[in-house]
């Protein structure tokens, strides 16, 4: 599937907006573009997804809102809206949003992006909600397991928000360099891994052979994913 | 997991079944390892909701039956799902 580009407003990059249910996600779409939202449909799919704009300095960016997933199975329409957009908007960053409560459960569907993508800002959000819970995240640490930049925000305080704007437009621009973590498989997985092209992800759905009957291959249905 | 009453703690053992249904749980947080709780109990029994990794998911019995757990002793505290 790929996506067309003429209904696009002119800008100098496409950053996708991605995370589980609940964690502030449209609170970020509604405060980085201002309420500037619109929503278009993407072909095939009747569930209508929120796109807006944002300037950092000169650069004019699109943010497109993608719905809100525990993961990128495709068990559900969500998941495969948040999938096929990942892999065939080729989107130039990807911000996945974390609820910084509940981190274990939100770092599973980054571990997912950081193997489609390793262009990757994790804004890790509701830190005032954890805070009051008695959470406390060590950002840099955090950042430094991961290997992307990680930005804490309470985005309903518009905290953090300055900051995740100014690494979407270090990240899309090449200033900061990623060393998206990986997760290791068993060794016999590895090894297959090793003989396979394209994202490490498809590499994985391939081998898990999820492929339906019909629908072509997997890397036939995404050659124009980002590798 | 269906049969664990309102309040109890559990450790995911293993999953029964295969294919989508199997990963679906994986997704939700049902990995061998995790404490789960069950909250509350749907006024005909089923669903049930439990508590897994800070989130609360509602599960069919027939889909909870699928997740082999052991029950854990004593702290029958209510879980940190908010």
């Amino acid at each position: 599937m790929t996506f067309p580009q003429d209904n696009r407003p002119k800008t100098d990059g496409v950053v996708a907006l991605v995370g589980n249910p609940n964690t502030g996600k449209s609170t970020i779409f509604n405060a980085l573009t201002g309420l500037k939202q619109h929503t278009g449909n993407w072909p095939g799919k009747t569930v209508s997804i929120a796109r807006g704009t944002f300037r950092v300095g000169a650069q004019k960016y699109l943010l497109v809102d993608l719905p809100g997933t525990y993961s990128l199975r495709a068990g559900s329409p969500e998941e495969k809206i948040t999938r096929d957009f990942l892999l065939s908007g080729r989107p130039h960053v990807t911000v996945v949003v974390a609820d910084a409560g509940r981190l274990e459960r939100n770092l599973y569907l980054v571990l997912q992006v950081l193997e489609i993508t390793g262009k990757v800002v994790v804004c890790l959000n509701m830190l005032d909600d954890a805070r009051r819970r008695g959470i406390c995240v060590d950002v840099r640490a955090l950042e430094e397991e991961l290997g992307v930049p990680v930005v804490a925000a309470a985005a309903r305080q518009g905290l953090g928000l300055q900051e995740l704007k100014g690494k979407i437009d270090a990240l899309a621009r090449g200033e900061i360099s990623v060393c998206p973590r990986r997760v290791k498989y068993d060794p016999d997985i590895e090894e297959q891994l090793a003989f396979m092209s394209g994202t490490r992800w498809l590499a994985l759905e391939a081998l898990l052979g999820q492929q339906k009957p019909g629908e072509g291959s997997w890397v036939e249905r995404f050659k124009y994913c980002p590798v | 997991m269906s049969r664990l009453p309102p309040g109890q703690k559990a450790e995911v053992r293993r999953l029964l079944g295969e294919g989508p249904l199997k990963f679906r749980l994986l997704d939700l947080g049902f990995v061998p390892g995790t404490t789960v709780e069950a909250v509350r109990r749907s006024p005909l029994g089923d669903p049930v909701a439990f508590c897994v990794r800070g989130a609360l998911v509602a599960l069919r019995s027939k889909d909870a039956d699928l997740v082999l757990v052991e029950v854990l002793p004593g702290d029958q505290r209510r879980g940190a799902c908010p």
